[in-house]
């Protein structure tokens, strides 16, 4: 490759020697090639010239004076070299008047010689610098799967501390109101959280289980809150299959409680919508669109007047990593404000499940 | 000692959990020295109840609807024991800044509960400082408030920070000015300023705190002091060192 790359310099060398240098064709022929083949092992040093004054860090002059003091020497051995054999091959016969020819060459060989080292510097300069930023782009890419993977090991199976706090302070004062309420919520508890812990494990689970964890949820909640806590569903049974990542949909409806519910004196509602959304953007064109959407809704009500809580928005900028990190632009991720309506809309790839026909 | 000749102590429960408010109900059983004067499940009615009742004794939870615990302590101003029960550990500080006599964590243990009400009845006969005063002020270091609360009467103001025009000291109030209103408050210029957050407001004046965006232009007034006009044409003093302070900010601005 490299020394294919030294044809046409070859060729330019030896036009030049032939023409205005005055030689024959045979005898620029017999002096270049030699040459030539030389001169592309000697221009190789210019890696260590190169590697030796970095681009970025080295000042102009420096550079300048370095490659320029380089290209002098090294085409002055080149030049010594030619000469040399210059004078070997005089000693034949065919050659005769070799060595006055190319003497008067010697000028012209030297200043190529010095141009060809500096273009070598320039494609070394190059090729370090391609190199370089391969290997940056490589860090970059690997520091970014490494902190997905870490991300999403942190954002799974969490349990709100407050959460469970509040269920058992409500446990324990059904222990004595009503204790078959606080073992039937001790129960509920249980479910919810042998629930959490295990679907934080996988990577993918049907909507079917998200919701059944969702409903585990809101029922422990419920016992909390009471009547406070109104619940309105609408799930398209066709979505139940799809495969969601675990954990995606509870803790919007956990923030729903959080935020809007528990602020709410008379209470709140919480809205849950599944649609199977095919046919992205009402476009209906060819099986290549085709690719179905599963949209997700939560929506609840808040109290506008009070002052945002620490955390609001962990936990939502927490589902919309998980859905930046797994579906990239086949996600959306959209939270609107209206009035004192809160509505989060997520909109990922319908896929079914593996196993699931 | 008899339980005749134990004080008779009056306390309010503060919860927006009814299972809540029933666990304290219980723990008080025990203690018929203590009459619960009533419950509530929300700031308001917790600030509306308390100033008409005036009980010895507070059971109030913080994160509330309406009113947070801390808001509703500011309103009420009352020399009052207060303790407070959550399921959140990160109030403890400021719990403890405003002079609590305790920090209950959910789920309630009964031997914490016993020591703290035997730690609020030793607190009674204190004098108790201004609660209103430090609840006001006490604050986790770089949070601000978010907005500032106002007893009228029987009502509640809420005025959100962004709303709030400027504040100026009258004697041993502060008046909130807002919206072309001015909401008086029992409390010093002082703790209003370090509640706000001094990116916003500054203090132009010993009497005076101003919401930079306001500001339309500043005028000399008099030998050497300024005075401040806003966009509404309101007029407000700087001091000379209230003006330093006030060109820091604004040349910062500009460049």
């Amino acid at each position: 490759m490299y020394l294919a790359a030294w044809i046409p310099l070859a060729a330019i060398l030896l036009y030049l020697l032939a023409s205005p240098g005055g030689l024959s064709v045979g005898q620029a022929l017999v002096m270049v090639l030699p040459l030539c083949l030389v001169y592309a092992f000697m221009c190789l040093s210019a890696w260590y010239s190169c590697r030796g004054a970095p681009l970025g860090n080295s000042s102009f002059q420096r550079l300048a004076l370095t490659h320029l003091l380089a290209a002098v020497v090294i085409s002055g051995v080149w030049v010594a070299i030619g000469k040399g054999l210059a004078t070997l091959l005089a000693s034949f016969d065919v050659f005769r008047g070799l060595g006055r020819n190319f003497s008067q060459a010697l000028p012209l060989l030297f200043v190529s010689g010095v141009m060809i080292y500096l273009l070598a510097v320039a494609m070394h300069y190059v090729l370090l610098s391609v190199e370089q930023s391969q290997q940056a782009e490589k860090r970059v890419i690997e520091a970014r799967v490494l902190a997905r993977d870490s991300e999403l090991k942190a954002l799974k199976a969490q349990v709100n501390p407050h959460f469970l706090f509040n269920s058992l302070n409500s446990i324990s004062a059904l222990t004595s109101i009503d204790a078959g309420r606080a073992r039937e919520m001790c129960i509920l508890l249980a479910d919810f959280l042998r629930k959490t812990l295990g679907l934080g494990e996988k990577t993918v689970i049907p909507l079917r289980e998200e919701l059944a964890l969702v409903h585990s949820f809101l029922s422990v909640e419920k016992v909390r809150f009471g009547a406070r806590l109104r619940v309105e569903e609408k799930i398209a049974a066709e979505a139940l299959e799809y495969a969601v990542p675990p954990l995606l949909l509870q803790p919007l409806v956990e923030n729903a409680v959080a935020h809007g519910i528990s602020n709410l004196t008379e209470g709140g509602w919480i809205r849950l919508e599944v649609r199977d959304g095919e046919n992205r953007g009402g476009d209906v064109s060819g099986p290549d669109d085709a690719v179905g959407e599963l949209v997700i809704e939560v929506e609840n009500n808040f109290d506008p007047e009070m002052p945002r809580r620490r955390g609001t928005g962990v936990g939502l900028a927490n589902v919309r990593q998980r859905l930046t990190a797994r579906y990239g632009e086949r996600a959306r991720f959209d939270v609107r404000t209206e009035g004192e309506r809160f509505r989060v809309t997520l909109a990922l790839p319908a896929e079914k499940t593996e196993g699931a026909a | 000692m008899s339980p005749e000749a134990q004080a008779r102590l009056t306390a309010i429960v503060v919860d927006d959990e009814e299972l809540a408010r029933a666990v304290i109900r219980e723990m008080l059983k025990a203690h018929p020295e203590i009459e619960i004067l009533g419950e509530c499940a929300n700031g308001f009615e917790a600030v509306k109840l308390v100033s008409e009742q005036k009980p010895d004794l507070l059971f109030l939870d913080i994160q509330m609807p309406k009113l947070d615990g801390f808001e509703v302590l500011e309103l009420i101003g009352a020399e009052i024991a207060v303790i407070f029960v959550t399921a959140y550990d990160q109030h403890a500080l400021r719990a403890f800044d405003v002079n609590a006599v305790d920090y209950l964590l959910k789920p309630v243990a009964s031997d914490r509960f016993e020591a703290a009400l035997a730690r609020a009845k030793q607190r009674l006969g204190e004098p108790v400082p201004a609660v209103a005063e430090l609840a006001a002020s006490a604050r986790e270091p770089g949070h601000y408030a978010e907005r500032l609360v106002v007893k009228d009467g029987t009502r509640v103001h809420i005025i959100p920070v962004s709303k709030l025009d400027y504040v100026e000291a009258q004697d041993d109030y502060v008046a909130l000015a807002s919206q072309g209103k001015k909401h008086l408050k029992q409390q010093t210029i002082s703790s209003v300023e370090a509640a706000l957050d001094p990116k916003n407001f500054l203090r132009i004046h010993r009497s005076c705190i101003v919401n930079l965006e306001r500001v339309a232009k500043v005028e000399p007034y008099g030998k050497d002091s300024h005075v401040a006009i806003l966009q509404d044409g309101v007029r407000l003093p700087v001091s000379r060192a209230g003006y330093g302070r006030l060109r820091a900010v604004l040349d910062g601005q500009g460049g």
